[in-house]
């Protein structure tokens, strides 16, 4: 939860601690999160990786205080937390960069100030010039992009993303990769990251936490010592994508299949 | 908007900060994203909307002089000929015009009433349960009620007036302006609305900024049907609330009728109709306009 009267106050952004969470009642009941325990240090770059279904997007929501545990208790320690969803989640009603401009107006930015701001963080992700196109005008890696810029815009501490590059094409991902990279040494952001793409875990992670299928659980946890600035396609990077694919895949035949 | 769109020129020719090799790259795939909209001139796209609604009058034309030739009640039904004589004679009285602007009149404030009364009702109700509980179904209701049942009710409480064929009005649309309303916030993708709590907007912040402008494309809708019941109230009202020394497009209907004058009132009729065929015709750009920025049509 985004209280600031966190009991548990430690040294981590985030804390979940012991983490359930249950949808439905009875018969139909799914449990998605299975006592999840995850610590992130402020910011470090933290990869959740883990089968489809077994819970990553529910973990990240209720990090974002969008739902509550069933048991457990999370904490951001009132840190300010944006969440970047699955879809780019835009409104389609506002142009790109009055999307931008009404986080930053959310969060109490005047008039000149979002103007400028929102000019800057299109260009961020090189988006200098579609400001006043509206989101169905763009591409959908475009709008991944518009969105990225939009949780940026909120100024946050903890920055979740949920799968935010898994629509986009290699060479896009790419850069936005290295973006990303740039934008969280310049910040200091805590970032929860969930994908599928196991080599994108290692490339961008400081850490790699693979889950359990459903009930996701944690199950295996691998720091990256590898220095930056990382490619995807470099060898240190392959090579502990496989030791982390091997360990995913072992999860998976013990579920068969 | 599509005026702004910058070229892929100006797209390429940006300098990024690092800019890398893929980074260029990222800005011409992102060119050949923008896809060229062209549409045809002006004279040619009025053509193409006007054109089958051109075919739509001269087919009803020849039908008309058809059953005419038909020799149906010979000597009474209008012939179409002479009705759009006495139509263009009528339309150089000061009498038409005069009825015109008082049905107008009417017609303007009793909507803008049903607009206010609607909005506020169906705001309150979409967002206050135990409201939505207690008044959510009656408001349907009136909305099937026809609306011309109110008459005697209303003649009673305010006579023969214009109040009373307002409160008919009002009645008549209001309830479609209110589920419309009603509709859109229901309807409001619980996605963007996890998206606004996230940026923080709350309370008013969330229903000013995500939760009306989400709503727009079925509150149009809404003020479309609402301006259907509205008119028909509204042709109802003038033919049965009576008021003297005030033409309205109603009171010539009736002394047509009195007069028995088929020629004249067939004349009236084809004004209403076109008056209201051009309000909906305004609804409906409005309507489209919405779709096309949100991107809700097909294809551009
Ligand atoms: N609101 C909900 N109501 C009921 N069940 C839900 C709800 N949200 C998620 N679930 C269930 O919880 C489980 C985990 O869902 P979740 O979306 O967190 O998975 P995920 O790991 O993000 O999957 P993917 O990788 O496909 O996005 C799924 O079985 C899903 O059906
Ligand atoms: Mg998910």
């Amino acid at each position: 939860m985004t209280t600031t009267t966190a009991v548990t106050q430690t040294s981590a952004a985030v804390t979940l601690a012991e983490v359930s969470k249950v949808f439905g009642r009875g018969s139909s009941a799914v449990r998605a999160l299975d006592r999840v325990s995850l610590d992130v240090p402020p910011g470090e770059f933290t990869c959740l990786i883990g089968a489809s279904g077994c819970g990553k997007s529910t973990l990240l929501s209720l990090v974002a205080g969008l739902e509550r545990p069933t048991a457990g208790t999370v904490s951001a320690g009132g840190r300010r937390v944006a969440l970047m969803f699955q879809e780019p989640a835009l409104f389609p009603w506002l142009t790109a960069a009055a999307n931008i401009e009404l986080a930053l107006r959310a969060r109490g930015a005047g008039r000149s100030e979002r103007r400028q701001r929102a000019a800057e963080l299109l260009e961020l992700v090189h988006l200098g010039g579609f400001g006043g196109k509206r989101p169905h005008e763009l591409s959908g890696g475009m709008r991944q992009r518009v969105a990225l810029a939009r949780a940026l815009a909120q100024d946050a501490d903890v920055l979740l993303m949920d799968e935010p590059f898994g629509a986009l094409d290699a060479m896009t991902r790419d850069v936005l990769h290295e973006e990303l990279d740039r934008v969280c040494a310049g910040r200091r952001l805590t970032v929860l990251f969930v994908t599928h793409n196991v080599r994108e875990a290692v490339r961008l992670g400081d850490r790699v936490v693979v889950l359990s299928s459903r009930p996701g659980r944690v199950i295996a946890e691998f720091p990256v010592p590898i220095d930056r600035p990382r490619r995807i396609d470099s060898a240190p990077v392959a090579e502990l994508a496989a030791e982390v694919t091997d360990r995913l895949r072992e999860e998976m035949t013990r579920h068969g299949g | 908007m599509a005026a702004d769109a910058p070229t892929p020129a100006a797209t390429t020719g940006h300098v990024f900060p690092g800019g890398s090799a893929s980074e260029a790259a990222l800005a011409g795939l992102d060119a050949l994203d923008l896809r060229e909209q062209r549409t045809g001139g002006l004279p040619a796209r009025i053509w193409a909307s006007l054109w089958p609604k051109v075919l739509a009058i001269a087919l009803v034309l020849a039908i008309w002089e058809l059953i005419h030739l038909s020799g149906y009640k010979k000597s009474i039904f209008p012939a179409p000929g002479p009705t759009l004589a006495n139509l263009w004679d009528q339309l150089h009285t000061g009498l038409l015009w005069h009825a015109i602007g008082t049905t107008l009149q009417r017609a303007v404030i009793g909507f803008a009433l049903a607009i206010l009364i609607g909005g506020v009702v169906g705001a309150l109700v979409s967002r206050i349960r135990p409201l939505r509980a207690a008044v959510g179904s009656l408001i349907t209701g009136l909305q099937t009620l026809p609306s011309i049942a109110w008459f005697p009710f209303a003649i009673i409480l305010f006579g023969n007036n214009t109040t009373a064929i307002l409160f008919v009005i009002v009645l008549g649309a209001a309830p479609s302006i209110a589920n419309g309303l009603i509709t859109g916030v229901d309807y409001t993708p619980p996605l963007l609305l996890k998206a606004g709590t996230m940026m923080g907007l709350r309370r008013l912040s969330l229903y000013r900024f995500l939760i009306l402008p989400a709503s727009l494309p079925a509150f149009v809708a809404g003020l479309k049907q609402g301006w259907a019941f509205a008119w028909r109230s509204l042709m109802a009202g003038e033919l049965l609330v009576i008021i003297a020394n005030q033409p309205s497009l109603g009171v010539l209907l009736n002394t047509n009728q009195d007069q028995s004058d088929l020629v004249s009132a067939t004349a009236i009729i084809i004004v209403i109709l076109i008056i209201g065929i051009c309000v909906d015709a305004a609804f409906g750009a409005a309507d489209r306009t919405i779709r096309r920025r949100w991107g809700l049509t097909a294809s551009a």
